[in-house]
This record gives structure tokens, sequence and C-alpha cells, in this order.
């Protein structure tokens, strides 16, 4: 078991990601520390490997896209589209991150410490996603399942077009989006928020929490509706 | 996809190395627009009558210094030029129009990108890094300069569909990103006796901001309008003499950042085209809300 330190001022993504898909297993690492991300995009896309990521700086777009088994920590700010089809395994923002943070996500848990920007969690399909902060407009977009937890506010329009995926929200709402509703919370509900705050190790445990789930009349053509929702 | 970009100095010592602060993040956005760019830096401004004037053509070995002459002779001004590979400056205390009227007659071939008494443009076509070093913009100096690298999506590669566009005096914008309504803009401006000289979408928003202002609303006042007015996506980012502005469209489709210190304020599509710059890591850096107007002031 080993640890490895790459530095991004010497190798290329490419090369990173090359390492990162082909080398763990038979190297026997366990953890690996990156150096100088400097905001480059696709940094650890596509890993599958129960190996512990450190990211030490800002990153760019897809950082942890696609992510299986691995347990990723961004000591910085990531742009758009982090852990984006995240399948299993743990994304964690130290900072802040951009648009459309674990879009289309399986599985696994996407934590992020500080604010989320635009369509957080835009058609999730089965990962957790916990924001400790606030989140941007049409968050929870189409999102289909799994649950979406926003410790602060939440912009315009959440969780429009909502399937069957739930939203947490600890904060104030700007506005619900179409077919989004304010449902009362059941102990199921509080028992999900409190078993992914512990998940997520943010420690907020006071905070009341609203519940967000579709009202499903966009689930059928409706020809009364004349296009108005 | 295009990339913007944008640097103001806050403090004077910087004002001489903008154009070499600048470069590292032009390079970086050539990956998000590689067929042509563009830079506008402002800086002192001249003393009225005088005018700096922004002057192209691609007509192979153009005698510049003969049009100079010329205009002098014509318009009874001195008429000092510098010239750089397509592009050459000329100040003279003649109004914008008086040159326009005369390069119809006398300078066939030559466009003008920019007037006013800070602005100095330069825009080509190829790539970023290329039109970076044929212009000499890691020497420029100023206190503010709004750049383009671009990537065209919805009409030619010229140098004249290159941005930054300007309208009126010291007045420029870049824009990523594609508008929905360029011609019903075009058609309400050009019943204002506005004229265009490209087809450009961005073009249409640009003079449809400075019309406004023009007509006595503030920058705000008029990105206002533009909320209401323009259809698409976009992120703008104008320059003005003494001010740097930015906007996000309502559904912030266009990315855009900011890494702002006690030093500088910069703009980028994105960040990795501001990770070289001295004392980022302190930066306050943040993502600026969609439909929010951002003002930048340039210290006295």
């Amino acid at each position: 078991m080993k640890t490895v330190r790459l530095d991004l001022s010497e190798l290329s993504v490419r090369e990173l990601n090359d390492y990162l898909h082909h080398r763990l297993a038979s190297e026997n690492v366990r953890e690996v520390e990156i150096l100088h991300p400097n905001g480059m995009h696709n940094i650890a896309v596509g890993l599958d490997y129960p190996i512990e990521l450190h990211v030490r700086g800002n990153a760019g777009y897809f950082t942890a896209g696609m992510n299986q088994q691995a347990a990723v920590t961004v000591y910085g700010n990531v742009g758009w589209s982090v852990a984006e089809n995240i399948m299993s395994g743990s994304v964690r923002i130290k900072g802040n991150a951009s648009e459309c943070t674990a879009a289309s996500g399986h599985g696994g848990l996407v934590v992020i410490e500080g604010d989320s920007s635009s369509r957080c969690g835009i058609s999730m399909k089965g990962c957790d996603i916990v924001v400790a902060g606030s989140v941007g407009h049409m968050s929870g977009f189409m999102a289909q399942a799994g649950n979406l937890l926003i410790c602060g506010d939440a912009g315009a329009h959440l969780g429009d077009s909502l399937y069957e995926a739930k939203i947490y929200v600890g904060g104030k709402i700007h506005s619900l989006g179409a077919d989004a509703r304010e449902e009362a919370m059941t102990a199921a509900d509080h028992a999900t928020v409190a078993a992914l705050l512990k998940r997520a190790e943010v420690d907020i445990s006071s905070k009341e929490f609203k519940r967000v789930a579709s009202a499903r009349t966009l689930y059928h053509w409706n020809l009364e509706a004349h296009q108005e929702y | 996809m295009c990339g913007i970009i944008g640097l103001m100095a806050k403090k004077k010592e910087l004002r001489q190395s903008l154009g070499e602060l600048i470069i590292p993040m032009f390079d970086c956005m050539a990956e998000r627009g590689s067929d042509s760019a563009g830079l506008a830096i402002f800086g002192t401004a001249l003393e009225p009558p005088l005018r700096r004037f922004s002057l192209f053509t691609d007509r192979p070995a153009y005698d510049w210094n003969s049009l100079a002459r010329s205009l002098e002779t014509d318009l009874g001004c001195r008429a000092e030029i510098t010239t750089r590979d397509n592009h050459a400056e000329v100040v003279a205390g003649i109004e914008d129009d008086s040159l326009r009227e005369w390069l119809k007659q006398r300078g066939k071939g030559v466009r003008v990108l920019a007037v006013g008494h800070s602005i100095e443009l330069f825009k080509d076509v190829g790539r970023p890094d290329e039109v970076a070093r044929r212009y000499g913009f890691s020497a420029l100096s100023g206190t503010h300069c709004v750049g383009h690298t671009r990537m065209a999506t919805e009409s030619q590669v010229s140098p004249a569909h290159a941005h930054p566009f300007t309208a009126g005096e010291d007045f420029c914008l870049v824009h990523n990103g594609s508008l929905s309504n360029p011609y019903s803009l075009r058609r309400l401006l050009e019943e204002e006796n506005l004229e265009f000289e490209t087809d450009n979408d961005s073009e249409a928003a640009c003079r449809f901001l400075q019309w406004r202002m023009r007509k006595g609303d503030t920058i705000e006042q008029a990105l206002g309008a533009a909320l209401d007015k323009i259809d698409g996506f976009y992120t703008f980012l104008i320059g003005t003499a003494n001010q740097m502005v930015l906007i996000r469209d309502p559904f912030a489709c266009k990315p855009a950042v900011v890494a702002e210190t006690d030093q500088y304020v910069a703009i980028s599509s994105e960040f990795r085209s501001l990770a070289h710059l001295p004392g980022v890591a302190e930066a306050n850096i943040f993502e600026p809300l969609p439909e929010q107007i951002y003002v930048w002031q340039v210290a006295a």
C-alpha cells in the first residue's frame, strides 16, 4: 500500500488520468495526492478503484466525473459539472462548486461544503448530494431519483419538472419550478436528512428542513392545461 | 463557445504590466475559441480635441504613412500614426464623423475599429496566441482591458466579425454566447438610422447598449433594457473609458469567473486562465450571478 503524489505542473491531465486508470492496482496504491490543479478540466475523471484522492487547489470542469469507488476530496473550488454521472464512491468539495453539480449522478455521495451554483443535481438518477451552503437557480431540474439536501437557500425554479428525487431545503426557497411542491416532512424524511448529514459530516443538526417533491401532474399529458404549467 | 477576459489594475504600478499579465489569460482562453481574437485596452485619456483612432486594413504592405500625410493635408490637422501589422493607431484632433467620411473617399480598404480618447483596439483572424504576438499585446499598458477569443457559431470568420465590437466613443463589448433575436434588434436600431458593419449578433447588442446610453441611459439602465429586449445566451463584458461591466443572461448559460484582490479585478470565462495571476490564491473568487450587473470603476 502506498501514497503517490502527482504534480500537474509536470504531468498533463491526460497522463494523470492514464495513470489513475491503469496503474493503481498493479502498484497497490491506496492514496493519491494531486498538486497544482490550477483550474484544469477533467481531473480524475473515470476513476474505478477504491482509493482516497486529494486534489490540492482549485479544479476545473468535470472534476471526478463518472466516479466509481474512489473517495475524492478537492481542497478548493471546482468548475462546471463536478462528479457528473457519479456511479459510486464519494466526491467532497471543500470550497464552492459551479453549475451542474453531480449532473445525471446514478449513485454515491457528493458533498459541497460551500455553495453550488445553478442546476445543481440536474437530472440526478440516484446519487445523494449534500450542499452545506446554497444552490442557484433550476437546481434539481428533472431529477429522477436520489436525494438533494440543501442546508442553505435554493434559487429560483427549484425542482422544475421533478420526477422521484427528493429535495430537502434548510433555508429559503426563492421559488419552486413547474410541478414541484412543498410537502410535510415525515418521520422517514427526518431519518433520511439525519443520515445524509451524518454521512456528509455536515453539522447543522438544529435546522428544520422542508421537503420538496413532485406533484406528478406532468407525468401524463394534459390536454386541458393549454401549455400552462 | 468563445472566451472572454478582462483585467483592471487597481494600483497604478500594475498598469505598466497589464499586457504582460493578460497574455497567459489569452493563451489559455484560445482553447475556447481559436479562429480570431481581439483586445481593447484603455489608457490615459487624450486631451480633447485629440482622439485615438484604431484603424485596420487587410491590404498587404499598406502605405499607412502616406494615408496619414494625406489626412493632414486634406483635413488640416496633425496626425500621428503608429503601425503594427494590419493595424494603425492615428492620433489627431478631428471628429469621428470627419475621419469616417474622409476614409470613404481616400482610405479605400481601411476600417475604423475604435474611436475615443482612451481606447485602443486590435482584432484579427488567427490563433489568439499568434494574434497577441503579432500585435504586441505583452507590451501594452493601461488601466483596464477587455479581450475575446472567438469560435464563430453564427456568422463568418473575418477580422470585422472578431470581437471586441465598438459603438460610439470609448465603448466596446465582447460576448460569449449567441443571441436569438439579433435581427429584431437591428431592425429597431436601423429605424433610428444606425448603421452596422457586420451581420454579427454581438454587434447588434453592442450598438443597442451604446444607443441607449447616447439617449441618456446609464450603463445600468441600458443593461436593464437589454435584459428585456435581448433574447439568447450571453455573458457580456463591456469596457468604457473608466469602467468594466459584466452581465450574464437570466439562465446563466455561459460561464464567467471573477478574481478580485486589492491589486486587480480579473474576469475570465474559466478560472484556469486566472490561475497564474499573482496573489490569486488569496483573491476573492466568485461566479457572477445571472441578471446581476457588475460594474468596476477605474480608481482615480
